[in-house]
Parts: C-alpha cells; sequence; structure tokens
C-alpha cells in the first residue's frame, strides 16, 4: 500500500498507463469506457428483464425478444447460449447480465461459477475452503 | 446541529438479503456471518441515530447504462425497494430525509463536489441489505436515509483520495444543518470478492485485514491505495470499498474502532464490518 503522505501532492494519473495496466490482470475483464461503449445495448437488453412483464416475453419467445434490440449476431448467440465470458468480451457487464441469470432462476455464485474453469459444486466447495488465492493471480507479466 | 455520531463498513451481498427474506440467518452458512453482526445491531438499537447517509452502488438498477453519475445524492422523500430482475425485496420502504439531503448537496456543490442530484429512485440490495443487517426486519425502517450512490462499475471510478475528501465535505455540510439531528454514515460494499471472468471465486483475507487496520489508523495513508492495487488483490468487485473511505473520511483524523467482524466465504464474498467513532 502507498504511503504517499500529502493529498495536496498526488501526480496526475495518465489516462493511458492508468488503463493499460487493466490488461495485465489473469481472468479479468475490466469494465472500462471502451467495453461499456461497445456492450451498450447488450446491457441495455439486460435491463429491460427488471420489468416482469418484459421477463415472460422474452421467457416466451427469446430471440423473437432479442431480435428488438439493436445487438449483433455474435451477441445475440452469446446471450442465447448463456456464455458470460463471451458477453463480457462483447462488453456486458455482470451487474446487467445478473438480470439475465436472475429471470433464468440462478443465483449469483451459480451464474459466477459458469465463468470459471469448475462445475458449481466445485466452485462452492473452493469459496467455503476461502475462495480463489490471489497467489499468482495478480499479474500476467509479474507472475506474481 | 446535526453531528457525524459513528461510521459503519458494511458488506451488502445480495444473498444476505436472501437469508434475512427467507429465515435462513441462524442456519449453519449463514449463523457466524449473523452472529458477527449481533453487536452491532444492539448497538444501532441503543444509540438511536435519526438519519444514515447510506453510501451504496446501485447494481444497474436505478441507472442503466445511459446515465453514470459518479457522485449522485437522493434528495428524495421516500424511496421503494427495486425489482433486481426476481421481485422487489419485501423490506419497507426507505424514508428519506429531503431536508437534510437537499442542505448536503448545496453545500457539497458550493464546496467543489459536483453532484448529481436524484429526486425519484428505486433503493437496490446495496442499500437495503445493509439496513437489513443492521435493523433486522422491522415494519418501518427506524432511520431516515440519505441515499448516496457511487459509481464503482464503469472505469475510471472515483479514486480513493477524492472519497475520501468527499466524506470531509459531508461531515462539514451536516456540521452546518441546524436541526439537532443524530447522523451516521455508513459506508458499503466489498470487502474482496470478484463476480466475473475465469479469475471469479478471488478473496484476499489478508489484504482486506490490512484494510480494515488502515481504516482503524490515526492517519489518511489508505486514501492513496491505487485502483489497480484493489483490483489485483481483492478482486475486480472488491473496488467498492473505496466508498467505505467516504465514511472514514467523514469522521475526521482519529476514530476509535467499536466493533470489527470479519467472515470467509458468503456466495462469492468476503463479508467485513467495522464500528467507528469520531475521536478527534
Amino acid at each position: 500500500m502507498s504511503n504517499q503522505k500529502d493529498a495536496g501532492e498526488k501526480a496526475r494519473q495518465n489516462i493511458h498507463e492508468y488503463l493499460a495496466e487493466f490488461d495485465d490482470i489473469p481472468g479479468t475483464r475490466v469494465y472500462t469506457a471502451k467495453r461499456a461503449r461497445r456492450g451498450y445495448w447488450i446491457n441495455q437488453f439486460a435491463m429491460s428483464l427488471m420489468k416482469a412483464d418484459n421477463r415472460e416475453r422474452f421467457k416466451a419467445d427469446e430471440k423473437a425478444y432479442l431480435d428488438e434490440w439493436n445487438i449483433s449476431d455474435e451477441a445475440k448467440e452469446a446471450l442465447l447460449a448463456r456464455d458470460y465470458n463471451r458477453l463480457l468480451d462483447l462488453g456486458g457487464n455482470v451487474y446487467f447480465l445478473s438480470k439475465l441469470f436472475s429471470t433464468d432462476g440462478f443465483s449469483f455464485a451459480q451464474a459466477v461459477s459458469t465463468m470459471t474453469d469448475m462445475t458449481f459444486p466445485e466452485y462452492q466447495q473452493m469459496m467455503l475452503n476461502g475462495g480463489r488465492s490471489p497467489e499468482g493471480n495478480r499479474s500476467i507479466k509479474g507472475g506474481y | 446541529m446535526a453531528r457525524i455520531t459513528a461510521g459503519v463498513g458494511s458488506s451488502h451481498v445480495p444473498l444476505l438479503g436472501v437469508a434475512v427474506d427467507q429465515g435462513k440467518w441462524q442456519d449453519d452458512y449463514f449463523g457466524p456471518i449473523f452472529k458477527g453482526y449481533e453487536w452491532t445491531r444492539e448497538w444501532e438499537k441503543e444509540t438511536k441515530p435519526d438519519v444514515v447517509i447510506l453510501v451504496y452502488n446501485d447494481h444497474a438498477s436505478a441507472f442503466d447504462a445511459n446515465i453514470i453519475p459518479t457522485f449522485a445524492i437522493g434528495c428524495g422523500e421516500h424511496y421503494k425497494s427495486a425489482d433486481e430482475g426476481w421481485g422487489p425485496r419485501p423490506v419497507p420502504d426507505v424514508e428519506g430525509h429531503a431536508d437534510l439531503a437537499w442542505h448536503i448537496a448545496q453545500s457539497l456543490i458550493l464546496d467543489d463536489f459536483d453532484m448529481t442530484i436524484i429526486n425519484e429512485m428505486d433503493v437496490d440490495h446495496g442499500l437495503t441489505v445493509p439496513l437489513s443487517m443492521m435493523f433486522g426486519q422491522p415494519e418501518k425502517w427506524p432511520v431516515k436515509v440519505v441515499p448516496l450512490a457511487v459509481n464503482v462499475v464503469t472505469y475510471p471510478v472515483p479514486s480513493g483520495n477524492r472519497c475520501w475528501a468527499l466524506g470531509e465535505a459531508i461531515a462539514r455540510a451536516v456540521e452546518s444543518f441546524p436541526e439537532d439531528l443524530n447522523v451516521q454514515i455508513w459506508g458499503t460494499g466489498g470487502m474482496s470478492h470478484q463476480l466475473q471472468g475465469p479469475r471469479a471465486g478471488l478473496l484476499n483475507r489478508e489484504w482486506d485485514n490490512k484494510f480494515l487496520d488502515l481504516l482503524e489508523a490515526d492517519n489518511d495513508d489508505v486514501r492513496h491505495i491505487p485502483h489497480i492495487e484493489y483490483l489485483r488483490e481483492t478482486g475486480s468487485e472488491g473496488i467498492e470499498m473505496v466508498m467505505w473511505l467516504i465514511m472514514r473520511g467523514a469522521l475526521g483524523k482519529k476514530v476509535k474502532r467499536l466493533n470489527r467482524h470479519y467472515h470467509i466465504p458468503c456466495s462469492n464474498t468476503a463479508i467485513g464490518h467495522i464500528v467507528l467513532e469520531p475521536a478527534d
């Protein structure tokens, strides 16, 4: 942790360096402006599932409901397949996507486990054992 | 005069709301978590705050991808529980304190914090779970609430330094409110957790406890932790802990710790909470 003392002396952060560091975290897609722009309609679609009527219409015919939105075919496919890692790559954000897995009756932990290489019971056991260790999971380049 | 009498930092995991709503708080899984909050629930009953300034993040409930306020303050009379995709939580409506909220909003803007003002919104688990953890299941919440929503989802989120400074400005604003009010400030979210990608499930007991140590310390070192450190050490959603710094900044230089609890896991998350009193 930093020991920089004086708030007034805080150096201005360079936005390019700030953003570049985010790509160095293993297995993580930080929700940057770039991703937010790309995934805008995926996230707005997911938001629409906060209304019970929309959830019913979506469940009745998922493809038809998705066709009402300005979403690429690739993203529609990922949504229909509930491929959450793919959706993160396409600019989806987990808090928005949670409306989709809630509509499916999935808990946060259950949905989140599908993004890892574990089954849900294996994931639950890992959490009970203290979670995934940060050891070796902090930096791709640094390997620590 | 209104005064900030205490600060609370607390996780706001949605599953805790489910545990309360479905009466599971005494089972083997949730028992140790709720036991950790027992002291704090009793303390809240004794100290009887009039108002809680509740710092939290909206999880794509009141705000969609369209409008992304960095700092937004609720100045309304009341707020309903949001439907987050499984129906609204069965909790009482949250009563606002519009007079105090508007006073804080105006004071903050004059103090160089350009707040977004919200008149109507629904509040999600980020706000209602901490209320349930502190007050259980009353028919009516025993406090009025000034919601303060922080963007901790779309990057860049505000720096820890800025959050701390906002807390200081909130304390100045509260002190200049003429009515005699017992005000608490709560910072919520965290602690370590990651809800996305192959690294999901990351927890960091050691770092979280260092963070709690720094909150208790008689200095402001904690405000300078950069975003990348939260991301690397505490998972992509651990960044919510910057919201605890708004609470800590409002308490002044020295604090006295009244309670502290830490437990792993709750769903995907490390649960922690801390109760602090200003001691300047």
